[in-house]
């Protein structure tokens, strides 16, 4: 056997020895003196970070296991970006993680969050649906353990429970639409599928259908949205913000691959309509939800529905111009919605509070947060200096590039729903700098080194990310001259 | 063997689904719930086995995704398990018409 096929995962293998060093410091480590963990942890992912860019990372595609396994520099690209949010996502935990409560629980966290990435890179890279299930199984179930991780408080349990059996029934109909495509292909090879299936019939229609319905469950499209706003408001803020975005972004990328190399054949016939349906729903209940909630992490809940339909039309477009937009979002999306679960649970940490109505006049007792939402809450609704604009401009600009009627169509109606998300938006700008008839519950505090440090990164992401247009080109062009040929759509 | 076709055995694998379905949404026990997601993958991994052996019987693929298929729908129902135990010590119930709690 050679052994040297190993060296390409070499991303995998950085996590994978992380995750038992983590155990081992947790394992041996003094129970006296137990605070180095994190700071252990947070070093060290840095440092896999780090070595993700700086590496020579192959240029050209690189497979293992008999091309179960494939990468290739898009797949390090988004590993990178999920990679910088994870990073963050520890930084802001560190407040949590060293509370009393989390005193003989810290390293159970930190390897279950970083199994879920592990199962998270496994997804990315997949091109054999049995590999791709196990990825999703392992991200997916450690996150239930995580969403009940917090076991003193009721809140906890019922967002386990909910999380827990959608994720399951999501992935009974995900595999129950894989046996549909097993029995018309004959191979679970993301390749041979494509190759092999010339004409389904209903039967690839049903295949699609449940596959899209599982995927949906995972990244909250709207009609399988319904677990997502008690899960987040019942999950412990750090895991609400890891699930808000690193869950999502690795299953959209995945959800990209299945589509546009599975079924990329059948994208006129079958799942292109199926998806628009769904972009317009999702974006729309999304908008109209979120108009009303007064918990912000609920509001922030429906928030990522809705961002989850613009991320879809990266897939809709289906080009590697979308995969490259679609890489950018998440990334984007990854700062802002990070900032404003930073500036959350700073405040619930030292208040605990999380509704809308305690942030009236922040601004007068906490300026520095409250400018970190704000910029947070402009880049989500799209305001042009900040990296949420350029996110949502290229993600429009590639749908439309094929020129067809319908995705302008489409894209309108996004349109018009970014300005919709503009005003709830605006509310929370509104409540923390002009409601200043009543004094604010929260009282002036400084926000802990970890706290502050993570919004800096953030804050520094929202401003320089869309500016500074060498990380959209370098992305953009990881895709476009990705040598790895998964776009069969527009070949003909 | 050739009296029976792959249709005898798809037909009681997705009526197997569809009742698992219809458990899943109508059920208010949660270990209900939990038997009737057991039945959903249960039949995935039928239909796995029925189509590698009657339509591609020269390959293994169906039966190694189901082996792994078995054991992930161990490992969930493990977990399942474990969170709803742990709601149990908390409501005293394992009612989830109980477990409304989170809303507005």
């Amino acid at each position: 056997m050679d052994y040297s096929q190993f060296l390409v995962m070499y991303q995998e293998i950085g996590l994978l020895v992380l995750i038992l060093l983590v155990f081992l410091f947790d394992t041996f480590s003094s129970k006296e003196a137990p605070r180095g963990l994190s700071m252990f942890t947070v070093v060290l992912f840095g440092l896999l970070t780090l070595a993700g860019f700086v590496t020579p990372c192959c240029k050209e595609v690189a497979s293992a296991f008999g091309g179960m396994y494939v990468t290739s520099p898009t797949m390090v690209a988004i590993k990178n970006v999920l990679n910088i949010g994870v990073f963050i996502v520890l930084i802001q935990a560190k407040g949590w993680a060293h509370s009393e409560f989390m005193r003989v629980r810290r390293g159970e966290f930190y390897e279950l969050l970083l199994i879920t990435l592990f199962g998270m890179y496994l997804m990315i890279s997949a091109r054999h649906f049995l590999l791709f299930i196990i990825g999703l199984e392992t991200a997916s179930l450690p996150l239930a353990a995580l969403v009940a991780f917090d076991k003193n408080r009721y809140e906890s349990h019922e967002a386990a429970v909910k999380y827990m059996l959608t994720a399951v029934f999501s992935s009974a109909i995900f595999m129950m639409g894989l046996s549909f495509v097993y029995a018309l292909a004959g191979t679970l090879y993301f390749s041979d599928i494509a190759a092999s299936v010339i004409d389904g019939g209903a039967m690839l229609i049903v295949a699609v259908a449940f596959v899209i319905a599982g995927m949906g469950f995972k990244l909250s499209l709207v009609p399988f949205h319904l677990w997502t706003a008690d899960v987040y408001q019942g999950a412990p803020t750090s895991i609400t913000s890891y699930l808000s975005v690193i869950s999502k972004g690795a299953a959209a990328f995945a959800f990209f691959v299945i589509m546009v190399q599975v079924f990329g054949p059948f994208y006129n016939q079958i799942w292109e309509w199926m998806l628009y349906a769904l972009i317009i729903l999702t974006i729309t209940v999304g908008n109209l939800f979120a108009l009303r909630q007064k918990n912000l992490k609920r509001f922030l809940a429906f928030s990522s529905i809705s961002q989850a339909g613009y991320i879809m039309l990266g897939v809709i477009a289906g080009s590697a111009q979308g995969l490259g937009s679609l890489i950018y979002y998440i990334l984007v999306y990854i700062f802002s919605n990070l900032a404003a679960f930073g500036v959350i649970q700073s405040i619930e940490s030292k208040t605990g509070r999380v509704d809308m109505d305690s942030y009236n006049n922040l601004y007068s007792t906490n300026p520095k947060l409250a400018f970190t939402m704000m910029l947070a809450m402009f880049s989500l609704a799209g305001i042009p200096p900040f990296a949420g604009f350029f996110s949502k401009f290229f993600i429009f600009s590639t749908a439309v590039a094929s020129g067809s009627v319908a995705l302008y169509i489409l894209v309108l109606i996004a349109l018009i729903n970014t300005i919709i998300s503009l005003y709830y938006y605006l509310l929370v700008v509104k409540a923390m700098f002009i409601n200043n008839q009543e004094d604010c519950v929260i009282a002036p505090f400084k926000s802990s080194v970890s706290d502050r440090l993570g919004m800096w990164i953030c804050v520094a992401g929202i401003i320089l990310a869309g500016i500074v247009s060498c990380i959209y080109n370098g992305i953009v062009n990881t895709s476009v001259h990705n040598p790895e040929y998964i776009f069969t759509i527009f070949a003909n | 063997m050739d009296k029976l076709s792959v249709i005898c055995y798809i037909i009681p694998s997705m009526i197997m689904f569809c009742c698992g379905v219809y458990g899943f949404i109508t059920r208010k026990n949660m270990i209900a719930i939990l038997i009737s997601l057991e039945l959903m993958l249960n039949a995935v991994d039928i239909n796995f086995v029925v189509f590698n052996r009657f339509l591609f019987p020269g390959q293994l693929e169906g039966m190694m995704f189901t082996l792994f298929a078995i054991a992930i729908a161990a490992a969930e129902t493990a977990l399942a398990i474990a969170i709803i135990v742990n709601v149990f010590r908390a409501v005293k119930n394992v009612d989830v018409s109980d477990l409304n709690k989170l809303k507005l």
